[in-house]
């Protein structure tokens, strides 16, 4: 195995379709673009986590001595900006997704290969607005643009930053859309709807958020930044208007946002946790119902967070009835987990610690979730450090663990070269210490009252802090190393087979890295999913 | 949208991608128009006397006339894609620059009331007037909401009339068959632009002439 | 330092006992939930690792009945759960109808609250304990939120219309107020203390007040001044309504329908006097918008309210 590197590769490999920087940007291959993303999102991603780190070092102490309270409040709107829509949201779906759905489905490409390269484009273009946001000073609304501080008070860019935004919409809509199509008309023959892997269905699920939610954020931003521009709106309340009309709508879209973000990273959950228990996923159509289910009621619960806002009490009790009801699905999918680990041979990789740290990280956020959704809860806890937890749990505990996952279970067959496994363990070990001591801490800030986005805090809040920001600093070395040994994984790891894992799922049929063309030829012969067979002893 | 179609098994995959592609581009279209809706919805319960007294200002016969315009365009949008179905390339061509002439002149006499409004002074952003005083709030609330959705409307709208005459001339070179999928494409998009002027016509034009 | 994290622990107020209540049940379940899930994990991933002379004869990997069971059980839960807490939110919005009502103005970065005597406050607000009492809270600019964490209530402020919140304090001391809205630069800076004291204190604080006129009377003035009376009064000749007795009466709208005339009523009418036009009557009033700001319209509220029992 010790051959030069490009003699043991497949000849037509996608990586060896022209090696100029030209080739890479004017691609229509959907595994080069699903990289041009997977750079893009690292950037930002390490960008946000850098805005994070300056976050976590100010709140060691109770008063203001690193930065001032206006660059504070930029760090953390620029902070929840790039994490959301530059990382979360374009994270699983964009990389692992566009790799991997037209292979796990049998198809050549997806549906709308030039509209793929463009979504990569606008997402640029959106990228270099909030870049010249940051530059140009920032944003100071916080990422959920509360009017009227967003429309009449804020002195910052905020015109900016909601073009950014409005625009990285156009990225995700037309993603949304050409997975739509490619899982409906792409499939393989004999690929039937239940013969999909989880992470097509989820990914699907995703597609129609993104195309059905997205438009009611990109149109909320353009009213923000007309009324700015010209004081003239349905926002303000001096002329009749109702900033509670701007919660609602951008709630619409960023409450199922949420599960733009988490829905893939279940995706990602059900493909690993089978593989490496060698057995089926333990009731795959209740999985496959339980996504469509999140994906449809996480569109009715965007009222639970307003509950303080002073939206009526009816609603808002109509509210946390449907919140309570989204979570049924999210424990059915970690029962099912839960149950696919029952009589399996168990092999602890690190893309399975990942899956197994995501389960419990998600466990835990999505019963936190459950306070939140109990109104009389919620009013002590909401806009409190308890609801950065909770979401930090799903987004981070959940996603980012999930997408790191994913990046180690498919690394092999995106570069067609194998990382090192002790440097993985080690990293997968030491976000999650990282991340427990970062974030649980801040569970007991929120049941103990200190508000969220606050520069200063109340001196008996420090102590918690300090583990919290000593956390973050755990956190941030468990991050850089994947992103080292990856990186060098890709340039001299060793060379992989087809099929490290012995999985399933049409993806490992084909070799690492896969043709540009993905198959010699169409599988015809598709088989069930999930068709592990526990070592029989 | 033109595609290379090597990734797809067959023609009739790509016209069904195709297809299907317009159908999920329509419902995010529908969405974009979501927040004015839900904020017409809003105003309407809470500054309804403003709203009925501005809606009431509106001018009913530029409104009627226009939807008689475009509900025309569509009708000879349909027979466009007949003209292609049964290979009548010259009919074809015919009835698409009727649907877009048609879809030029509703613009046009959109521009005529937006002058209109202009000199009564009824841009909410632009030094707003309106009798009584008393109602200007809901009035300016509605004129708002008003240019948002005829605005949002128009650009759709001109957008159709870009790609209805690329494709009449298109038409010229390419063989009808050829141009098929395409121009179904097309033509749910225009009634999808028609269909959202029906909805708009009431809202605006009509919901408060009742009595 | 812990004592006054202690003192958030040991909620403050009578909503806060039921509140903590449900709080610690939940925590109860969820703590078990989580604690089985984490348990079955590790002891599956132990017992079934690869090479372990585990039992791995007929491996399930479908078992309808259990799965129903994993469903119907967290939904009977669940909606007990959504029912009593239900039930406690729904005392948030009733305040006892003798509670003593303050005013609250909130604006980039503090809070200036003026009791019915017209005594005020800046980031300090001193309640009796024991007595129920009523926020009647709007902002100059911005969203905030006014929260108690000791006293488990929350609510936004909000420009443009008055949101309220109540509480019965149950013992003496000083609680954290904070700011739980974002609204801009020194948004952590907008914090302060809620005093409660004993109501024999109370009553001498309060009286302590250095010669400030009382609400309904300042508002009288206002009435008389902004040329309310001009219209309002029974003598003119301007056909408008009267406002004795408005205040907690319910109006028929020109529109069809009716509702309460409470605060935020009577301040609507007063700057949007086009939202609600009551029957009968042309809209001819004009906007007060830009000639009264916040504390004049609080005044003239109070004396409307005051104007309740006149005749």
């Amino acid at each position: 195995m010790s051959a030069e590197p490009s003699r043991a590769f497949h000849p037509s490999s996608y990586l060896h379709g022209g090696y100029t920087l030209a080739s890479w940007l004017t691609t229509r291959d959907h595994k080069r673009i699903a990289l041009l993303y997977m750079i893009s999102i690292t950037g930002f991603f390490f960008l946000g986590g850098a805005a994070a780190s300056i976050i976590r070092l100010e709140l060691l102490t109770p008063n203001g001595d690193l930065v001032d309270a206006q660059t504070y409040n930029e760090l953390f709107t620029a902070h929840g900006v790039i994490m959301v829509w530059f990382f979360l949201i374009p994270s699983i779906p964009a990389t692992l997704g566009n790799f991997l759905i037209p292979l796990m489905i049998g198809a050549r490409e997806v549906a709308f290969p030039r509209l793929n390269l463009a979504s990569w484009y606008i997402y640029t273009l959106g990228g270099i607005f909030v870049l010249i946001t940051l530059l140009a000073g920032g944003v100071d609304t916080g990422w959920t643009f509360y009017t009227p501080f967003s429309t009449l008070f804020s002195r910052s860019n905020v015109v900016l930053a909601v073009c950014g935004v409005f625009i990285v919409g156009f990225s995700s809509i037309l993603t949304g859309l050409n997975f739509i199509v490619t899982v409906h008309r792409l499939r393989a023959p004999g690929m039937t709807w239940f013969k999909l892997p989880l992470f097509v269905w989820a990914n699907y699920a995703t597609s129609a958020i993104l195309v059905l939610a997205t438009p009611i954020l990109a149109m909320t931003l353009l009213l923000i930044a007309f009324e700015r521009i010209t004081h003239i709106g349905i926002f303000d309340p001096a002329l009749g208007g109702d900033p509670l009309l701007f919660q609602h709508l951008f709630w619409f879209y960023s409450h199922p946002a949420v599960y733009i973000m988490v829905l893939p990273a279940m995706g990602v959950a059900s493909e690993i946790i089978p593989c490496f228990a060698r057995k089926p996923v333990f009731g795959y159509r209740t999985m496959a119902y339980a996504i469509l289910g999140i994906a449809m009621i996480g569109f009715l619960v965007w009222g639970h967070h307003m509950f303080v806002s002073g939206q009526s009490m009816y609603a808002s009790v109509v509210f946390s009835l449907l919140s309570f009801l989204v979570a049924i699905p999210s424990a059915i999918k970690v029962f099912n987990w839960t149950a696919t680990l029952y009589k399996g041979s168990i092999s602890f990789s690190s893309p399975m610690l990942y899956a197994l740290g995501f389960v419990g990280l998600f466990t835990i956020g999505g019963l936190t979730g459950l306070f939140l959704a109990a109104t009389a809860l919620d009013v002590h806890l909401t806009d409190t450090y308890f609801v950065i937890a909770h979401f930090h749990y799903i987004m981070v505990g959940g996603t980012v663990m999930a997408y790191l996952g994913g990046l180690h279970f498919w690394w092999p067959k995106i570069v067609g070269r194998s990382y090192p496994e002790t440097w993985a363990r080690i990293a997968a070990v030491t976000i999650f210490v990282g991340f427990n001591l970062t974030f649980f801490p801040q569970y007991l800030l929120g049941v103990l009252g200190m508000p969220r986005r606050y520069h200063t805090y109340a001196p008996e809040y420090q102590l918690l802090n300090e583990f919290s920001s000593t956390g973050a600093g755990i956190l941030a070395v468990g991050y850089l190393l994947p992103l080292a040994y990856l990186i060098w994984a890709m340039l001299r790891g060793k060379h992989a087979e087809a099929n490290p894992w012995g999985a399933t799922g049409l993806e490992w049929q084909t070799p690492s890295p896969p043709p540009q063309e993905n198959f010699e030829e169409i599988p015809t012969d598709v088989p069930e999913p999930y068709a592990y067979r526990a070592v029989e002893s | 949208m033109r595609e290379s179609v090597a990734h797809f098994g067959s023609v009739t995959q790509a016209r069904e991608a195709a297809r299907l592609g317009v159908w999920v581009f329509l419902a995010t279209e529908l969405m974009f128009f979501g927040p004015l809706f839900f904020g017409y919805a809003w105003g309407r319960l809470k500054l309804g006397a403003g709203f009925a007294a501005a809606s009431g200002h509106t001018d009913i016969m530029i409104g009627t006339t226009n939807t008689a315009v475009l509900l025309t365009s569509s009708l000879f949008m349909a027979l466009a894609v007949r003209a292609i179905e049964i290979g009548k390339r010259r009919a074809a061509t015919r009835c698409l620059w009727i649907t877009a002439a048609l879809g030029a002149s509703f613009l046009g006499l959109k521009a005529f009331e937006y002058l209109k409004e202009w000199h009564e002074q009824l841009i909410p952003w632009l030094d707003f007037r309106f009798e009584p005083p008393a109602l200007r709030n809901g009035a300016a609330l509605f004129y708002f909401l008003y240019f948002g959705m005829t605005g949002l409307h128009a650009l759709h709208l001109t957008i159709g009339i870009g790609i209805v005459c690329t494709f009449a001339r298109r038409l010229r070179s390419h063989s009808p068959a050829a141009m098929r999928a395409q121009l179904e494409g097309a033509a749910l998009y225009w009634h999808f632009v028609d269909a959202i002027w029906v909805v708009l016509f009431p809202l605006i034009y009509l919901v408060e002439r009742h009595g | 330092m812990t004592s006054r994290a202690e003192s958030v622990l040991h909620s403050a107020s009578s909503l806060g006992r039921t509140v903590d209540a449900l709080f610690l049940s939940l925590l109860g379940i969820t703590g078990v939930v989580a604690i089985a899930v984490a348990t079955l994990i590790v002891f599956f991933a132990v017992r079934y690792r690869a090479g372990s002379k585990a039992d791995r004869s007929n491996p399930p990997v479908r078992a309808r009945w259990i799965e129903i069971c994993w469903t119907v059980t967290p939904l009977a839960i669940f909606i007990g759960l959504f029912v009593w807490s239900s039930l406690v939110f729904s005392d948030f919005y009733r305040p006892p109808a003798d509670a003593m009502r303050i005013h609250v103005l909130a604006r980039q970065w503090m809070w200036k609250l003026e009791h019915d005597n017209g005594r005020r406050e800046i980031n300090e607000l001193h309640v009796p304990a024991g007595q129920p009492v009523e926020l009647i809270m709007t902002s100059q600019d911005v969203i905030h939120s006014f929260f108690v964490p000791a006293f488990r209530v929350k609510q936004d402020v909000l420009p443009g219309r008055y949101t309220s919140l109540w509480f019965t304090a149950t013992r003496a001391g000083r609680f954290n107020l904070f700011c739980a809205e974002y609204c801009g630069t020194d948004h952590s800076n907008m914090h302060g203390s809620v005093v409660v004291m004993q109501p024999a204190d109370f009553a001498a604080w309060l009286a302590a007040t250095p010669g400030d006129q009382d609400l309904a009377s300042r508002g009288f003035e206002i009435y008389r001044r902004a040329g309310c009376s001009g219209c309002h009064e029974a003598t003119s000749t301007v056909h408008a309504p009267s406002l004795v007795g408005l205040f907690g009466r319910t109006v028929q709208l020109s529109g069809g329908g009716s509702l309460v005339a409470d605060d935020n009523y009577i301040r609507d009418s007063i700057l949007l006097p086009d939202k609600h036009v009551a029957a009968g009557f042309a809209p001819v009033m004009p906007s007060y918008q830009g000639q009264l700001d916040e504390e004049d319209i609080r005044a003239l509220i109070a004396y409307i309210a005051s104007q309740r029992s006149a005749q």
